[in-house]
């Protein structure tokens, strides 16, 4: 188990670089987000890219929606968020289906893997299986050196065959959140 | 207020499309989707039949995409109500081709009538205002639908938002297509993309 620190003191790693890389191989356009120190580097790099707009947002359900227009208008996208945010998406994850549209999200778990934080643990138990019952595939991604091949392979079958996916980046390969006094 | 000031929905919703040219049009659920298959079927109507508090966002991620043409959302109070932080959201990124506008009858007309949040102190004008959407304003004469519907396609001086006080009854539904695969993929066409 390793720990992380705040976001601002977060050493760099390389797997948000990888994802990043392949965001951007697959011209990904928006990237709505409710912040998440996990995905903390990820989003600089969305902010200062020429390419890609990051989009905050009030509630994760926001970014379901955006994106749904964002393919009716011709892009693509990926919604950023914490396992805590899903069970905020669910009516709105409807839009994946009737709409077929290439959804992705990246999901950093909490509630999992040395979890400090109890009121974390419920919606990070059920998270994979809420997106299973909303009919999203799940993928995950535990290890820093299987990151690239997992989200190459969610972003392939989310924007190829139009398979709405959420990869889920583990509390373990994250790091755990550690509250000192 | 006086019910006598109100206006009509279907009016309104007719005079803010008469002259759309190229605008995508999305409509809130429930009734301001039969607004809008009233005024006419367009290849770039997209008519919503769930995703309540949805409507906002996805007129900001259409906005987004096609920044060269208008693109306005066409929704009623409850559904507003449910997305309020959209407005925070569009208040953030301030698209120049987006316009919001709400048709408030005060209630919950698909379900019975029940009050909404604008028939006692909430108003959304304030709400937009205070997200940062410095165009907004309620709207109580037609003179004025008419000239927001024209000020539409300035693609460069939104985001707008409007608050049109609307009679309360309850007019003969006008069911739109519902087949959301069909819907998207026809406003994708008319964009010019292929199917994948």
């Amino acid at each position: 188990m390793h720990a992380r620190a705040d976001a601002s003191t977060e050493q760099t790693a390389a797997w948000p670089e990888e994802i990043f890389a392949i965001l951007q191989g697959f011209d990904v356009r928006q990237v709505p987000y409710v912040p998440d120190a996990g995905h903390s580097q990820l989003i600089e790099r969305v902010l200062g890219s020429s390419s890609m707009r990051g989009i905050a947002l009030t509630t994760e359900e926001e970014g379901v929606a955006l994106l749904a227009g964002a393919w009716a208008g011709g892009q693509r996208g990926v919604l950023l968020m914490q396992s805590s945010g899903v069970g905020n998406c669910i009516n709105m994850l409807s839009l994946t289906q009737i709409f077929r549209f290439p959804f992705l999200t990246l999901v950093t778990m909490r509630g999992e893997w040395g979890e400090f934080n109890p009121w974390q643990v419920p919606m990070g138990s059920s998270t994979q299986a809420v997106f299973e019952l909303a009919g999203i595939k799940v993928l995950r991604a535990s290890q820093p050196e299987e990151v690239r091949e997992v989200m190459e392979a969610g972003a392939s079958q989310a924007y190829n065959a139009c398979t709405p996916t959420a990869v889920l980046l583990s509390q373990r390969l994250i790091g755990t959140k550690v509250f000192v006094k | 207020m006086n019910k006598a000031n109100l206006l009509d929905r279907r009016a309104v919703v007719s005079s803010l499309l008469a002259n759309r040219k190229g605008t995508i049009a999305v409509g809130g659920l429930g009734a301001s989707t039969y607004d809008i298959a009233a005024a006419g079927d367009n290849d770039r109507n997209l008519y919503l039949w769930g995703a309540m508090g949805g409507a906002v966002m996805m007129g900001l991620g259409l906005a987004l995409a096609q920044p060269k043409l208008p693109v306005v959302v066409i929704t009623g109070d409850g559904e507003m109500l449910m997305g309020m932080g959209s407005l925070a959201t569009v208040g953030l990124q301030k698209p120049g081709n987006l316009s919001i506008i709400v048709l408030d009858n005060e209630c919950y007309g698909e379900t019975g009538g029940q009050l909404s949040h604008t028939a006692g102190p909430v108003d959304l004008v304030g709400i937009a205002r205070a997200c940062g959407i410095a165009d907004a304003r309620a709207m109580t004469t037609m003179a004025e639908v008419e000239a927001f519907a024209a000020s539409l396609q300035d693609v460069t001086a939104g985001p707008r938002f409007a608050n049109v006080k609307i009679d309360g009854a309850n007019l003969e539904r006008v069911l739109s297509n519902r087949d959301a695969t069909f819907i998207v993929n026809r406003l994708r066409g008319s964009l010019g993309f292929k199917p994948i």
